[in-house]
C-alpha cells in the first residue's frame, strides 16, 4: 500500500495550483454574486486539457486518471465551486457515459469535441416527479422509424446552458419498469429540444442550471446510448462515477474554507491575543482537519477503485456521503470562526457555506449515499 | 528550426537566507523552481514551436533534483531535455557555468540560443552574453518580443529608456525577460508524458570544453563576503495630517543632521 502522490501527481498539483489562483480564485466572488457561467475559464480549462483529464489520448483526452481528475475538481473547488462542478458535471456525467457504454462511432463523434472543451457535456435524469425516486420517470421515448421521438423535460441540469451534448433518460417501454428506461445523446439544436428556465440558487450560482424541454424532439437511432431498456443501468453507474467528483468538490470547499480560516484566526485578535491561540479554536479545528483528511482518503479510495477497475459503488457513495457532510461541517463551522465577518460577502467563507450544501444533495442525496452503502451491507 | 533554451532551477523565495558563519545560501525548506526570465525564454521558444514548427531541446546543468524543471519544460511542450550534471561542474562561477554550456551546445546544432536575462538567485545577467563570445554568436539582451521572416528575428530589446527594435541573423543567442510573455501552463497530458520520456545525462565526456574551465577550479570569481541585510528596528508612527507631518519629518531631519 502506497499513500504517496506519484511524480506526475506532483506536477500536476503544481500546475493546477498555479492555475486557479491566476485564473479560477478572481472570478470565485464575481460569479457567484453575478450568477454568471464562467465562460471565459471553459477553454483555458480546455487548452491544458481539463475537460477531459481521465479519458485516452485517442479520444482526444488528457490520458490521465480518475485519481487526477478527482484532485482537480478538488482543487478547482478550494477557490470555486461553480469551475468545479462544471468540469464534474461535464467529465463524469456526460463524457464518461459516452466512453464507458457508447458505440465507437459515437466515442470517435463526440469525445475529442467534448474533451477538447469545444462543446460542453450535460446529463438530464431528474424530472419534477423523479428526484431520488430516478425510476419514475415521465419523459417517453417513441421509436419511429430511424428515430426516437422523445416528449418531457427534465430539471436541474447543471451546465444546461451552456452544453452542446446531454445525455437523457426517457422511458421506451413504461410497462418494463426500470428496465424500460433507456439513455440518449442529445445534440444542442436538435429539433423540438429546447432549454428552459434557468434556476435561482443558494450556491453553486455561476453554473448554469436549467431545465430541458423536450417536445416531439427527434433523436436518430445512432444516438441510444448503450441498449434498449439499459438506460437507468447506465445512469446509476455514472451517478456512481459522478459521486467521485461532486465527493472531490465537497472536499475542495471543505479545505477552501479551512485554509481561509487558518489565515483569518491568525491575524483576527480577541481579548489581546489571535483567536487562534484558543484551545476552543485549537481544538475544533483539529476535528475539522481530521474529519477534511478522512474525506480525502474515501475520495482517493473511491477513485483508486475505479482506475483499477474494481467496483467502487459502495466506495464512492461513502466518500460523497462523508465529504460532503464534512464540507456542510466545516463551511458552517468556517462562517462561526469569522463571525460577523463571515456572514458577509466580503469573506469567501459565505459563499462556500452556500456551495457547501448542494453537495449533500445533488447526484444522490446522503441519504440515498446511505442506501447504496447499506444495500452493499446487506447483499 | 532548432532552438536551445538554457535553464535554471532556481530556489522559489525572494528573500534568500545565508548562513551567517560559511555565507552560502540555505537551500533546505525553499521550494525550488524553473527561474522566471527562463521560463519567458521557453515561452517565446514554444511560441515559435507553435508558430513555425521549430524543434525545441531545453538544457540545464545542476544536482540530480534539477531534473524537475527539465519534466516541467516537457510537460509545457519541449521536445528534448539534456542534464549536464557532473562532479566536474561544481561550483562553477557564471564562467565556468558559461564555459560548460558552452561545451554542451558545440555538440547541438542549433538557429537560435535562448537564456533567460538573468536568474533569481544570482542576478548576474552573465551567462547568456558569456555563452554568446564563447560560441562566437551575435547576441542581443533583455528581449520582450522577436517576429521571424526571413532568417531573421527582429527583436523588441529592452533598455533603461524604453526598447530598440533590432535585427539579428541566425544562428544567434537572446537572453529573454519575464515579463517578454505569460508562460503557458503545463498540460494534462503533456504531464502524464513527462516523465515517460527520456532526459539525457550528460557529463564531462559528453562536451567539448577544456577541464580547466569548469567548476570551481575554472572560477576566477572569489566571494569575499556574504551577508544578510540585518533588520532594521521599528519606526515611529505619526498619523497626523499632512502639514503636521512636514514639520514632523523637517524637525527629524534637522536632528540627525541630514539638512
Amino acid at each position: 500500500m502506497n499513500f504517496s502522490l506519484t511524480k506526475e501527481q506532483l506536477l500536476f498539483l503544481d500546475m493546477i495550483r498555479a492555475f486557479v489562483e491566476k485564473e479560477v480564485r478572481p472570478l470565485a466572488a464575481e460569479i457567484d454574486e453575478e450568477e454568471r457561467f464562467p465562460v471565459e475559464t471553459v477553454p483555458k480549462m480546455a487548452k491544458i486539457g481539463l475537460m477531459g483529464i481521465p479519458f485516452p489520448v485517442e479520444y482526444g483526452g488528457a490520458g490521465g486518471d480518475n485519481m487526477l481528475y478527482s484532485m482537480a475538481v478538488e482543487e478547482l473547488s478550494k477557490a470555486c465551486a461553480t469551475t468545479g462542478v462544471i468540469v464534474s458535471a461535464h467529465t463524469s456525467l456526460c463524457a464518461a457515459p459516452i466512453y464507458e457504454f457508447g458505440t465507437e462511432q459515437q466515442k470517435q463523434k463526440y469525445l475529442p469535441k467534448l474533451c477538447s472543451g469545444e462543446w460542453i457535456g450535460a446529463f438530464g435524469l431528474t424530472e419534477p416527479n423523479a428526484g431520488t425516486d430516478a425510476s419514475a420517470q415521465q419523459t417517453t421515448a417513441v421509436a419511429d422509424g430511424d428515430n426516437f421521438v422523445l416528449n418531457g423535460s427534465k430539471i436541474f441540469i447543471t451546465n444546461a446552458a451552456y452544453a452542446q451534448v446531454y445525455i437523457v433518460m426517457a422511458m421506451t417501454d413504461k410497462s418494463q419498469g426500470t428496465r424500460g428506461i433507456s439513455a440518449f445523446i442529445v445534440e444542442r439544436d436538435t429539433p423540438g429540444f429546447s432549454i428552459g428556465k434557468k434556476e435561482k440558487k443558494m450556491g453553486i450560482r455561476g453554473s448554469a442550471t436549467c431545465e430541458l424541454i423536450f417536445e416531439n424532439c427527434i433523436i436518430p437511432k445512432e444516438n441510444l446510448l448503450g441498449k434498449i431498456g439499459g438506460g437507468f443501468g447506465i445512469a446509476m453507474k455514472t451517478l456512481d462515477g459522478g459521486r467521485i467528483g461532486i465527493a472531490s468538490q465537497a472536499l475542495g470547499i471543505a479545505q477552501g474554507a479551512m485554509d481561509e480560516t487558518l489565515k483569518y484566526i491568525k491575524e483576527r485578535k480577541q481579548f489581546g491575543k489571535p483567536i487562534a491561540q484558543f484551545q476552543n479554536t485549537q481544538f475544533q479545528l483539529a476535528d475539522l482537519d481530521t474529519k477534511i483528511e478522512a474525506s480525502r482518503l474515501l475520495v482517493r479510495m473511491a477513485a483508486y477503485k475505479k482506475d483499477m477497475k474494481l467496483p467502487y459503488s459502495v466506495e464512492a457513495a461513502r466518500a460523497k456521503l462523508y465529504a460532503s457532510e464534512t464540507s456542510m461541517e466545516v463551511t458552517s463551522k468556517a462562517v462561526q470562526f469569522h463571525g460577523g465577518y463571515g456572514y458577509t460577502r466580503e469573506y469567501p467563507v459565505e459563499r462556500m457555506l452556500r456551495d457547501a450544501k448542494i453537495t449533500e444533495i445533488y447526484e444522490g442525496t446522503s441519504e440515498v449515499q446511505r442506501m447504496v452503502i447499506a444495500a452493499g451491507l446487506l447483499k | 528550426m532548432k532552438i536551445i533554451v538554457c535553464i535554471k532551477q532556481v530556489p522559489d523565495t525572494t528573500e534568500i537566507k545565508l548562513n551567517p558563519e560559511t555565507g552560502t545560501m540555505i537551500r533546505d525548506g525553499v521550494p525550488s523552481i524553473m527561474n522566471p526570465d527562463d521560463k519567458g525564454g521557453l515561452e517565446m521558444a514554444l511560441n515559435l514551436k507553435d508558430q513555425f514548427g521549430a524543434h525545441v531541446t531545453v538544457i540545464t546543468m545542476g544536482p540530480a533534483q534539477a531534473d524537475q524543471i527539465l519534466r516541467e519544460a516537457y510537460a509545457m511542450g519541449a521536445d528534448r531535455a539534456i542534464h549536464l550534471t557532473d562532479k566536474r561542474f561544481a561550483g562553477a562561477d557564471t564562467l565556468a557555468t558559461s564555459n560548460a554550456l558552452a561545451g554542451a551546445l558545440r555538440m547541438l546544432e542549433y538557429d537560435l540560443i535562448i537564456t533567460g536575462r538573468q536568474a533569481i538567485d544570482g542576478d548576474t545577467a552573465q551567462v547568456g552574453p558569456q555563452i554568446a563570445e564563447l560560441l562566437d554568436l551575435p547576441q542581443v539582451t533583455y528581449v520582450e518580443d522577436l517576429q521571424f521572416a526571413n532568417d531573421t528575428f527582429t527583436i523588441k530589446k529592452a533598455n533603461e529608456e524604453g526598447y530598440q527594435i533590432v535585427q539579428v541573423e541566425t544562428p544567434c543567442l537572446i537572453t529573454v525577460l519575464a515579463s517578454a510573455n505569460e508562460p503557458r501552463y503545463m498540460s494534462v497530458n503533456g504531464i502524464m508524458t513527462a516523465y515517460q520520456k527520456e532526459v539525457e545525462v550528460w557529463g564531462f565526456d559528453n562536451i567539448s570544453v577544456d577541464e580547466t574551465k569548469l567548476g570551481l577550479k575554472g572560477s576566477p570569481t572569489r566571494v569575499f563576503k556574504s551577508f544578510s541585510k540585518g533588520a532594521k528596528s521599528v519606526g515611529q508612527k505619526y498619523e497626523v495630517d499632512p502639514k503636521m507631518a512636514v514639520e514632523i519629518i523637517m524637525e527629524k531631519l534637522k536632528e540627525k543632521f541630514i539638512i
